[in-house]
């Protein structure tokens, strides 16, 4: 999985800073995400990790610096977010699924609606998509009839289904118990290895450890380390780091 | 005649006080039953477009647009503060001045907006000012991150308003909207102040000329509304279950 530095970087980061108000919550921060690559950011409640990767998708703005995904600036004043978020999947730590329509509708409104394709090729898609995350029989199930892990793996069928090149994990696994937790991490671990290029929040050290290529470790708004699984967890230099791992590891 | 009729116009003589005209009287009866007609007619329409003015407002108050978020501000603090009776006869006796007419004969000028035509305007105006603060009640229960997910599976603002916060805002707000629904079919009645011949209008032709119906006319008129509420309420809660989505909250 890694040994991806010959390839294009899909998604670059430069010195970027964002405040909400008089908050500075990231005060520049740089990284690259080449194709195909997993990324990990840890790091404690309130360092930034989740506006930085909502950043990326534009659900956030930002002050100053530059963000580069697929080749689209999300700089540039005349974005065009349509483009940007058929090529950038997002899931989120509450599911957010459309309450009010089943699993299979809430898979496969966006590609009939935004990409404009015919239903019935969406639904074989959906169908295969819901046999992948391991939901078939749950086709009809409105998400409040299933439980959170079945409402999160949905989800991340329902981003799968706009054929993204770019997975967004914020901190998925979050409101899951320890249980559920793994079946949503299956998921994502099987997505890794088909190649997708994952982006994920996450305070699951183990997952972090086997599945990711680089780990960055965010602390009040800045990257404070950054490595490989292999040295990150066990050869941090920086003291803030340190005293996280010690705390969780 | 037949039998109804008969007992009818027996009682009216037995009891002077309780001339059930329209039961027996052909004029009578047809003016009760256009009556009945012009209310269920402008019920429909006002609800309707009250409904519509409803939707499109409470679009246009989430917009990023400075001036049309005050216009429908400006818009709803007039018609929720003044009294709806009021509203009708400015819409009809001032506003009602400067619409062209047309002539149909060469002789007589006809407003192309009738006084049905107004009364629909002016209480769907009155009625939607309270539907948009019902459906914007409704939109603002619709959790932030459910459009967030909405907007980055790359929805535009429209789709997502349509086929993610307006339907789960719909379930919120229908019991509000349930309440203003009924208070806008009974205030269809004050159409009477601009001559719509409604059912109030039509009734109160009839006890003026008739004083032994005003009783049984007075009490017609309540059954009528009772009847009426109810089949909307009926009517309404039967679309509320029709929406009800299993394992969710409304």
């Amino acid at each position: 999985m890694s040994g991806s530095s010959d390839k294009e970087p899909i998604v670059s980061i430069r010195d970027v800073h964002k405040y909400f108000g008089d908050l500075q919550v990231l005060k520049g921060v740089s990284f690259e995400v080449m194709k195909g690559e997993v990324v990990c950011i840890i790091g404690p409640s309130g360092s930034g990790k989740s506006t930085l990767i909502r950043c990326i998708n534009a659900l956030n703005d930002i002050q100053s610096g530059s963000i580069e995904v697929c080749g689209i600036d999300l700089t540039d004043p005349k974005l065009d977010r349509l483009a940007l978020r058929k090529r950038v999947g997002m899931v989120f730590q509450q599911y957010n699924l459309f309450p009010h329509k089943t699993a299979m509708e809430n898979i496969m409104m966006a590609p009939i609606l935004v990409l404009k394709e015919k239903e019935d090729e969406v639904r074989q898609r959906a169908r295969a998509l819901m046999k992948r995350v391991r939901l078939e029989g749950k086709e009809d199930a409105y998400p409040g009839e299933l439980s959170g892990g079945q409402q999160q793996r949905v989800a991340i069928a329902r981003s799968l289904a706009m054929s993204p090149d770019v997975m967004l994990f914020d901190e998925v696994t979050a409101a899951l118990d320890p249980e559920t937790v793994k079946e949503v991490l299956v998921t994502i671990k099987e997505l890794a290895q088909d190649g997708m290029t994952c982006i994920l929040v996450t305070h699951e050290m183990g997952f972090a450890r086997e599945v990711a290529d680089h780990i960055y470790f965010t602390d009040n708004g800045i990257i404070v380390e950054h490595g490989p699984p292999a040295t990150f967890f066990t050869d941090a230099k920086d003291p803030r780091t340190k005293e996280f791992l010690s705390q969780i590891l | 005649m037949d039998l109804l009729a008969d007992f009818f116009r027996q009682i009216a003589e037995d009891h002077p006080r309780w001339n059930f005209i329209w039961m027996y009287e052909p004029v009578q009866q047809g003016k009760v039953l256009s009556g009945i007609w012009m209310t269920i007619e402008l019920s429909i329409a006002c609800l309707a477009l009250s409904m519509v003015i409803g939707v499109v407002g409470a679009f246009a108050q989430g917009s990023r647009n400075l001036i049309l978020r005050s216009l429908v501000q400006g818009y709803i603090q007039f018609f929720r503060n003044t009294p709806p009776y009021v509203q009708l006869l400015f819409f009809y006796f001032a506003l009602g001045q400067f619409t062209p007419t047309y002539s149909p004969d060469g002789w007589l000028e006809v407003p192309i907006i009738s006084n049905v035509g107004w009364a629909i305007i002016s209480l769907s105006f009155f009625a939607g000012a309270f539907n948009i603060e019902i459906f914007r009640a409704g939109i603002e229960a619709v959790p932030e991150s459910t459009r967030e997910a909405s907007e980055s599976l790359g929805f535009s603002r429209k789709q997502t308003y349509r086929y993610v916060v307006l339907p789960l805002a719909l379930r919120v707000s229908l019991p509000a909207l349930n309440n203003n629904l009924v208070n806008l079919v009974k205030t269809t009645t004050q159409a009477f102040g601009i001559a719509v011949p409604e059912l109030l209008y039509q009734s109160v032709t009839i006890w003026n000329d008739y004083p032994s119906a005003l009783y049984p006319t007075m009490l017609l008129v309540f059954v009528v509304y009772v009847i009426l509420v109810g089949v909307l309420v009926m009517s309404m809660s039967h679309w509320e279950r029709s929406m009800r989505i299993p394992g969710y909250g409304v």
